[in-house]
């Protein structure tokens, strides 16, 4: 199933590397992974969605602990959580298509944010099945281009997401038993 | 504060952390480093090939328990490292590896020599670092060294650009302790965890304790002997934990997996409870993990977290420094009794004996066991051996019985042939008083026999076995039990290994019958330099017992049992 993971990092050159460098050697598929500052000088988030079992994932959280840059990880699949993608579309919009198109774009919440005679960018964010209806709804009127940036994660309620303090080595230790 | 060169700053961080020796190779690139060396009291071997400097330095680190330093130059420099960098990251090899990389602005420009190496070492690295700023050299140093050296060992790799090396800035060694935000290793076990595992072992009947090179990492000798003897269950060890737990001891059972020991494979088949500690259930210790150790319960005790179930799915994983991990235990742990299990893989390994080729009557042949056999019995089971990788590693792991820690180097994660001359040079000037033997085959010798030449330079001296069989024999092995002995590209024409040697200004002998054995170790050992022996073995014998690639771990192919007086009547026909 699909996983969705958090990860605080240092904000150092060639970080994002060794992490992908990691799902490619250890043979894991990176759906999407998005990286940004945090509030935090000097640590960067990175939300990476992933396919694997629970098992593997546990491997993988492990796997990322190694990485001398990586300070926290935390998987939000199992969690209460907020996720949100954000969509650039860019649609066809002749005259005769065009009050068409702002009616969803209405519909769906969308923002229009760029105009010219024959087409429409529009902005959209939301979490991914919403922002894959709205693909469909506008697929028949003609998209020109497209752009996602990937799954974005925060959980819900007041617990920020920060390393353990003082924590024993990284804060984490292994599954304590199989089953 | 005093103004330093960035080349003056790697020698003086490197005073600091206790260097005394480099095994390097000098370049455009690191040409300031070298040039700043001849200021600093330290010992540089000039190696043939960088490999040999990185094996060097691994197999100083593996004898010495300290950080072992290896240098190149940028590009081809580097890259001639990348396969020592490799087999020390499999068997967590303490190395800082020092390049140095083209000028900081050409960088990206595909300059002459650059290589991305960083890039190229990254998944082979526990961690490393480009530095372009010499503001920033100290303090990577001093990481690289850290991290090289907690934790799980590992290399660590530093690639300095050239005007780094160069340019000044004001600087002073600062030993402020070292605080990663992303590195901070479990050195203490959880307590909960102990006791869930003391009660398991309070439970069971058929106790096994596998002992890996954690063991030795972790310096937990000491604590291993103890708690194998209170709680009485016999340790078998893995190829890289010989000499965690003394061989001739009663609980000892020798090596499991693909070329262990039959009795020892069966056990763990047979256990109730394996105690993993320090090791990682490689998949040439497990063979088929869906049928491994089908009845027992694991408890799985490592440094690092990734290791528990990742091969092998545990009951229990204690995450903590071995010793601390097994000192935790021992305040725990009561007396106890498993003598009918002890006395049944006693059974199984008297059951063995029959196929032990030591046993059988001499056939006028000179067998490769024959020769560690003996090599073991006249260096008094003394020597610090290091090996090459093929069959001559498993019989010197079979028949070298090791009853001291750091007595045995190899290259087990990654199987590196041309490992074992490198590294016994390494390895005798971390220990300049160790009788060194470095066991090789007719084919890895080849790969790094250049470095006869700096042994001989630099006046170091390392004995060397070679066990030649006129075959690439392991792989002949395979061709022969699964390829219908159809010997592609392994039978292998060898120089004159005597003439080799004396080329070098060194000493070389030849050894066709069991009966000069004696007197050519016995002359090596007297003999002042590297004393290089050809031991022409019997060419087509095999490792046994073997467990095929993937198979159970109790399939094991077993030597067959001859009939002893067949054999004689044969011989003298
Ligand atoms: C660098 C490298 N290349 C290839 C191999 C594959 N390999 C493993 S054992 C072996 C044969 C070794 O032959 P030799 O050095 O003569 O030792 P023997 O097995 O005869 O004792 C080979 C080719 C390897 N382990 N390492």
């Amino acid at each position: 199933m699909r996983h969705t993971l958090v990860a605080l990092v240092e904000d150092k050159p060639g970080v994002l590397n060794r992490v992908a460098s990691l799902f490619r050697r250890r043979a894991f598929n990176i759906e999407s992974l998005t990286v940004g500052h945090t509030e935090q000088p000097g640590l960067s988030r990175m939300t990476i969605v992933v396919d694997g079992d629970d098992i593997a994932i546990e491997r993988l959280i492990a796997y990322l602990y190694k990485l001398v840059n990586v300070v926290h990880v935390e998987d939000l699949t199992h969690v209460p959580a907020v996720t949100r993608d954000l969509a650039m579309i860019k649609v066809a919009a002749p005259p005769e298509t065009r009050t068409q198109v702002m009616q969803v774009v209405d519909v769906y919440r969308a923002r229009i944010v760029d105009v010219t005679s024959q087409s429409l960018i529009i902005e959209v964010t939301g979490d991914e099945e919403k922002i894959e209806s709205f693909v469909e709804v506008l697929r028949p009127l003609g998209i020109l281009e497209m752009v996602r940036t990937g799954l974005l994660a925060m959980s819900r309620g007041g617990a920020p997401l920060y390393p353990p303090p003082n924590g024993n080595g990284n804060g984490h230790h292994a599954a304590a038993s199989a089953d | 504060m005093m103004k330093r060169t960035g080349a003056q700053i790697v020698w003086e961080t490197l005073m600091r952390e206790g260097v005394e020796v480099v095994f390097g190779y000098p370049g455009g690139a690191n040409l300031p480093i070298y040039d700043a060396m001849l200021d600093y009291p330290v010992r540089h071997v000039l190696v043939r090939h960088e490999q040999g400097a990185a094996h060097m330095a691994d197999g100083y680190a593996r004898a010495s328990g300290k950080v072992g330093v290896a240098m190149a130059t940028s590009g081809p420099g580097a890259t001639n490292l990348v396969t020592g960098i490799a087999t020390a990251m499999m068997d967590s090899s303490p190395v800082v590896f020092l390049t140095g990389q083209v000028v900081s602005k050409f960088i990206g420009y595909d300059a002459f020599q650059e290589t991305d190496v960083t890039g190229i070492t990254l998944p082979i690295t526990k961690h490393n670092y480009l530095v372009t700023r010499v503001e920033e050299l100290g303090d990577t140093l001093r990481e690289a060294f850290y991290i090289a050296r907690t934790g799980r060992p590992g290399p660590v790799l530093v690639d300095i650009a050239k005007d780094a090396q160069q340019n000044s800035t004001d600087w002073e060694y600062s030993d402020r302790p070292i605080q990663l935000r992303g590195y901070r290793p479990n050195r203490h076990p959880l307590s909960k965890q102990v006791e869930q595992a003391l009660e398991m072992l309070s439970t069971a009947r058929k106790p096994l304790i596998l002992a890996g090179r954690g063991v030795l990492l972790s310096g937990a000798m000491r604590e291993l002997r103890e708690f194998a003897e209170r709680a009485h269950v016999p340790v078998a060890v893995t190829l890289l934990g010989i000499g965690s737990f003394p061989a001739s001891h009663p609980l000892s059972l020798g090596m499991m997996g693909m070329h262990g020991e039959a009795w020892v494979n069966q056990a763990i088949q047979e256990s109730d409870l394996l105690l993993a500690f320090g090791m990682r259930f490689d998949d040439r210790v497990t063979g088929n993990l869906k049928t491994y150790a089908p009845n027992a319960r694991k408890i799985h005790l490592d440094i690092d977290p990734a290791e528990i179930n990742k091969n092998v799915r545990v009951d229990v994983g204690i995450v903590g420094d071995l010793r601390e991990s097994l000192q935790t235990f021992l305040e725990h742990l009561p007396q106890m009794d498993h003598s009918d299990w002890v006395e049944h893989i006693n059974t199984l390994k008297g059951e063995s004996a029959v196929r032990d080729i030591q046993y059988l009557p001499p056939d006028g042949h000179l067998y490769a066991a024959h020769v560690i056999h003996d090599l073991w019995r006249y260096t008094g089971g003394n020597a610090l051996v290091v090996t090459d990788v093929g069959q001559h590693q498993m019989w010197a792991a079979q028949y070298y019985r090791h009853d001291q820690p750091f007595q045995w180097i190899t290259s087990g994660g990654l199987g590196t042939m041309g490992f074992g001359l490198p590294a016994a040079i390494g390895a005798r000037i971390a220990r300049p008083d160790a009788e060194v033997w470095a066991i090789v085959g007719d084919g890895g010798f080849q790969m790094t026999a250049a470095e006869l030449s700096t042994a001989a330079q630099e006046g170091v001296k390392v004995n060397v076995a070679i066990i030649n069989n006129g075959f690439l024999g392991m792989v002949r092995q395979w061709q022969e039990f699964f390829y219908d002995r159809r010997y592609a590209a392994t039978p292998m024409r060898s120089p004159d290994f005597v003439k080799l040697a004396e080329a070098h200004g060194l000493t070389g002998l030849r050894v066709w019958r069991r009966e000069e054995v004696f007197d050519a170790i016995q002359r090596a050992r007297e003999t002042d330099g590297t004393v290089v022996i050809d031991f022409r073995v019997e060419q087509e014998d095999s490792v046994y017992p073997m467990v095929p690639a993937g198979a159970d771990l109790h399939n094991m192919i077993r030597r067959p049992v001859r009939n002893p007086l067949v054999e004689t009547a044969q011989d003298e026909m």
